[in-house]
């Protein structure tokens, strides 16, 4: 376990540098640069206030905060781990050649989306003070917040990265998923609008408890409770446990599908 | 006075031919319901034990597919052996292909400090040794150039000049030096000279007898997986010669 570590912090400066290199190539073309992680959760959230924000019966208090919280959180976990799902593989040509710890891919691609997270932010904030929505102090715990679901998002991506290593059509099925996935949180509807008897599939969803989490702090202003705190500390750490376990088990028959 | 540094002890390594073909799950299922997966094994290296000691220059010679590659990922530790170990100590420098890990997208320059992170130094180190890096690889004018609008020499000299800009303790090189222009080689074997009388270990794969003969104090003939002969670079050579 030390000597895990160890080798762990031997490979940070590559971490920062893959981070980095993602950065650097995805935003070199594009004129707008690094504002796309802004502007894209904008135009999105334009689109739904415009079609969905009198549908509901139960009218959202500040829908357009209401849609982006859920939004930004949705399109990370979403991004990252289908980024994640395919990086060992496209990385084949490296892990091949050099030794290096192979988790280092799949943690890379959450982190390299876990930076658009954070411009995506600079959104949210935006529209609270266009919508003069009132901050209150509890938005200190946005990094908490975010915390949870990083760890989350790296369970999960490193599972996928394994079973993407072995079924190269997973990534078809996962954009299946991750869509239905999406209909079944509470994004751009509120939770009331569910039937009592469906709400257990919104109970078992993990993604409902960290947006709930974030619009607890953003949204109302109130400290998360110990349960939600609870339920969100659990859900990230089986998820980082069975990934890691996975990863671990399987690493080293990589070399003989990539 | 003779110090271990690399011990390859009875190591093995199997690939399982069949198991590559099925990539999908639909194939998965469909191969499992007719019970078509085989098990069709093939051992790219059998029983393979060699000690190297420090400050050797150990060749490997052998004939396309003996396992020449394979033996050098599994000293590295890119491939985990399925039967046997392999005790390291020491850093390694693998040259098993001249930049392996660059992004073309990005500048020779930016480059540096990635592959300089993928061999595992920081960004300090790297900072340090830029401009050598730099001088040493003749790429003054392109370091802002993408490398994608490289040549693939140029990529190769680029390659060796950061993974040797340090002196590991064990440096593995594998048929690189075929790259670059006659010049680069010349400048190529003269720092691999200096890192020989630095006491540095270095193992060398090549298809030329001569380098070996020329570079090695030992060296390895590998047939078909099989370690056929271990022991003075001339004398392995000639053998390797006569089989040929
Ligand atoms: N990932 C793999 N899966 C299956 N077989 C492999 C794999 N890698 C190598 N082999 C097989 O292992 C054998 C040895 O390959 P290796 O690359 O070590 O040869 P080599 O001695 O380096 O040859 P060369 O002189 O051409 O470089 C070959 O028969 C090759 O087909
Ligand atoms: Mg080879």
């Amino acid at each position: 376990m030390k000597l895990y570590l160890q080798n762990f912090l031997k490979y940070k400066h590559l971490l920062r540098e893959l981070v980095l290199r993602d950065i650097k190539v995805k935003y070199r073309r594009s004129i707008l640069g690094i504002f796309w992680s802004l502007l894209n959760p904008l135009m999105m959230m334009i689109v739904m206030t415009i079609v969905f924000s009198n549908l509901f019966k139960i009218q959202i208090e500040n829908f357009m905060v209401y849609f982006l919280t859920g939004q930004i959180l949705f399109s990370f976990f979403s991004e990252a781990t289908t980024i994640a799902m395919g990086s060992i593989v496209t990385n084949a040509n490296l892990i091949k050649k050099v030794y290096i710890p192979k988790y280092i891919f799949p943690i890379s691609k959450v982190l390299s989306s876990f930076v658009n997270l954070l411009f995506s932010l600079i959104a949210v904030f935006m529209i609270m003070l266009i919508t003069k929505a009132s901050f209150s102090a509890t938005i200190f715990l946005i990094p908490v917040a975010f915390l949870y679901l990083l760890i989350f998002t790296v369970g999960v991506g490193l599972m996928l990265s394994v079973l993407t290593v072995f079924f190269r059509d997973m990534n078809h099925i996962y954009g299946i998923v991750i869509l239905a996935w999406m209909y079944l949180t509470p994004i751009i509807y509120p939770i009331e609008i569910i039937p009592i008897k469906y709400l257990l599939f919104i109970k078992l969803n993990p993604m409902y408890y960290f947006i709930a989490f974030f619009r607890e702090i953003i949204l109302h202003g109130n400290i998360p409770s110990m349960e939600l705190n609870l339920i969100c500390i659990l859900i990230s750490l089986i998820s980082l446990v069975l990934g890691l376990y996975a990863f671990y088990k399987n690493q080293n028959k990589f070399m003989l599908y990539i | 006075m003779k110090e271990e540094i690399i011990k390859v002890n009875g190591v093995s390594i199997c690939f399982n031919l069949s198991r590559e073909r099925i990539f999908s799950i639909k194939e998965y299922f469909v191969k499992r319901v007719k019970k078509q997966i085989g098990f069709e094994k093939f051992w790219a290296l059998n029983n393979i034990a060699l000690t190297i000691n420090k400050g050797e220059v150990f060749g490997i010679v052998g004939l396309n597919g003996a396992g020449k590659s394979t033996l050098l990922k599994v000293i590295s530790g890119i491939l985990k052996p399925t039967r046997g170990t392999v005790v390291i100590r020491g850093t390694i420098a693998p040259l098993i292909e001249l930049g392996a890990g660059f992004d073309m997208d990005l500048t020779a320059y930016e480059n540096i400090f990635l592959n300089g992170a993928i061999l595992g130094h920081d960004k300090k180190t790297m900072t340090g040794k830029l401009k050598e890096i730099i001088s040493f690889s003749e790429l003054q004018d392109f370091i802002d150039v993408p490398l994608k609008n490289y040549s693939s020499g140029m990529i190769a000299r680029l390659g060796f000049s950061i993974a040797t800009c340090v002196e590991p303790d064990i440096l593995i090189v594998d048929e690189i030096l075929a790259v670059g222009d006659y010049k680069f080689q010349e400048k190529c074997h003269e720092r691999m000279k200096n890192m020989m009388n630095n006491g540095v270990t270095i193992i060398f794969v090549s298809h030329s007898t001569e380098q070996v003969k020329q570079l090695c104090t030992r060296a390895a003939w590998i047939e078909k997986g099989h370690l056929k002969m271990v022991g003075d670079a001339d004398i392995v050579c000639n053998e390797f010669h006569k089989n040929e």
